[in-house]
């Protein structure tokens, strides 16, 4: 074996822990520039899911329960060619929320 | 089902309680019939279910609130009914759990089936009577202990004396009286002037379990205060550290993080206590602070795996740990649906799974062997092959007999020592 590696695998038995932080390092190597700890810690004592504002988090709430309901029907069955359809059926169309970019 | 986030026997074991991710407790109750015969084997029912905690918005700062409870804890029986503190991140409750077996029959002014009787067709009185119905077991919350915590609570500990206890979040500890709701007393503040400062947090804490002015807190630096409240009001210099000397060679990036205290629990003789860091189990001497007396590697083969377990983060997973009864053998989980017993006194160790699939009710449980060489011998696992989606992060143990509940990630296992 040659000295090189001899020395490798000396290092490697005296600290699996120091091998794994040479390998973490080398992924990210911007880790711990910073304070790492306070990071750390600072993430941990702001746990809990941020939102935007409460009617944020209730729309986000909402959207939760309706997914467990499934068996909901759909409200309207849609129109498929089965007649030439009349301005009755057409849905109504949402007006756009995005301002034409003509205008202003 | 939920994901389980808390067990706890109540001081008789008659008892088990479990907390989930959805703010639920599900009380089982031991079935005492036949409890002197030699083939007598534990079931456990399920005795109360109710929800303790619901979601909430902290509308000043826009976070979630979860509702899941993070630690039950039982008071001690003082009457018929049963009592226990159940918290989330920010409320702790004291919920009442009662029994109702009679019902009174033969009102005058009702109906049995409770519609009101004309008044006009009533002739006679008559005295009420106390009927035997089917057993109904009745929660109610009786205190509500909120506002008093910014950060999330990890621990709640009731005291020897019955009549307070604590709670401990990141960076404070509040003493609050049972009775009292609208009012708690703050015995250790660790937050830092400045919040660039803050170096460690307050990762659980504990009352001594006979003397009502003496707790314990463990930090994320993996030292121990224990703490005398007699000496002052504010608890921030420590009676006592508890801190095992680094060898500084050894540091590495990983050294902090792993050496964090997920739990620390007293013995039930006062007179030693436990902690759980990541890799391993202490035990010490509450006479001596410089070192534990006992060690016990976990899964020390996850050492060279650090990188992986920083990456998928399950290096800050928070395992409990727990003593049995007379204190000779501690138990704590691990990955893969592993669970450890360290028996101190003949250094014997064992470990077990908890799996449906790899063992049927009522089989003795066979032991495990990780491997960590190449050569894998049959029936041992390597370590490439665990998996860390499947953790024991809760375990707890019967106050007086070897009756263990492990909680894996959805479900509840109950052993016991196997009946000759």
């Amino acid at each position: 074996m040659l000295p090189q590696e001899v020395n490798s695998i000396e290092e490697k038995m005296i600290s699996p822990e120091k091998a794994e932080e040479a390998k973490l390092k080398a992924r990210y190597p911007n880790l711990g520039n910073k304070p790492g700890g306070s990071d750390l810690l600072r993430k941990r004592l702001q746990k809990g899911q941020k939102y935007f504002d409460s009617g944020d988090y209730n729309m986000a709430k909402a959207k939760i329960k309706n997914k467990q309901l499934p068996t909901a029907a759909p409200e309207k069955t849609e129109i498929t060619g089965d007649h030439i359809p009349t301005p009755q059926d057409l849905p109504q169309r949402k007006p756009s929320l995005v301002a034409s970019k003509l205008a202003g | 089902a939920d994901i389980i986030s808390t067990v706890e026997f109540n001081h008789t074991g008659e008892l088990l309680a479990t907390g989930d991710k959805g703010g639920r407790v599900v009380i089982f109750q031991q079935e005492i019939e036949n409890k002197n015969q030699p083939q007598f084997r534990s079931e456990y029912n399920v005795y109360s279910t109710f929800q303790s905690h619901e979601p909430e918005f902290d509308y000043l700062k826009s976070l979630e609130i979860e509702e899941k409870i993070n630690k039950i804890r039982w008071l001690p029986q003082k009457n018929a009914a049963q009592f226990l503190l159940s918290t989330n991140d920010k409320t702790i409750k004291l919920w009442k759990i009662s029994e109702r077996d009679k019902r009174p029959e033969g009102y005058n002014l009702k109906e049995e089936d409770g519609r009101y009787k004309d008044p006009n067709t009533i002739t006679s009185l008559r005295v009420p009577v106390l009927k035997p119905m089917d057993l109904m077991v009745e929660a109610s919350p009786r205190r509500v202990f909120a506002n008093a915590h910014t950060y999330h609570i990890n621990s709640v500990s009731v005291n020897s004396d019955n009549e307070t206890y604590l709670s401990a979040d990141d960076l404070r500890i509040n003493l609050w009286h049972l009775e009292i709701t609208d009012r708690s007393f703050n015995i250790v503040d660790i937050k830092p002037a400045n919040m660039e400062e803050l170096t460690e947090v307050i990762t659980a804490a504990e009352f001594h379990p006979h003397q009502c002015n003496t707790f314990v807190y463990s930090s994320s630096k993996g030292t121990i205060r224990l703490c005398d409240m007699r000496a002052s009001a504010l608890c921030d210099k420590h009676s006592k550290l508890f801190e095992e000397p680094e060898d500084p060679s050894n540091r590495s990036f990983f050294s902090e993080i792993i050496s964090s205290i997920s739990d620390v629990k007293f013995s039930h003789n006062g007179r030693y206590m436990m902690t759980r860091d990541y890799l391993s189990v202490k035990i010490w001497d509450l006479n001596m602070e410089n070192r534990p007396v006992e060690t016990y590697q976990v899964h020390e083969y996850l050492r060279s795996k650090l990188c992986s377990l920083y990456e998928n983060d399950c290096i800050f997973d928070k395992f409990e740990c727990c003593w049995n009864g007379n204190d000779s053998v501690v138990m704590t989980g691990s990955y893969n649906n592993f669970f450890r017993m360290f028996d101190r006194g003949h250094r014997r160790d064992v470990t077990l799974e908890a799996s449906r699939e790899n063992s049927k009710p009522m089989q003795v449980l066979k032991p495990r062997k990780v491997c960590t060489g190449g050569k894998r011998k049959k029936d041992e696992i390597s370590v490439d092959s665990l998996d860390f989606n499947k953790k024991i992060l809760h375990t707890a143990w019967h106050p007086q007999d070897n009756i263990i509940a492990v909680a894996t990630t959805n479900n509840l296992y109950i052993f016991q020592d196997k009946v000759n």
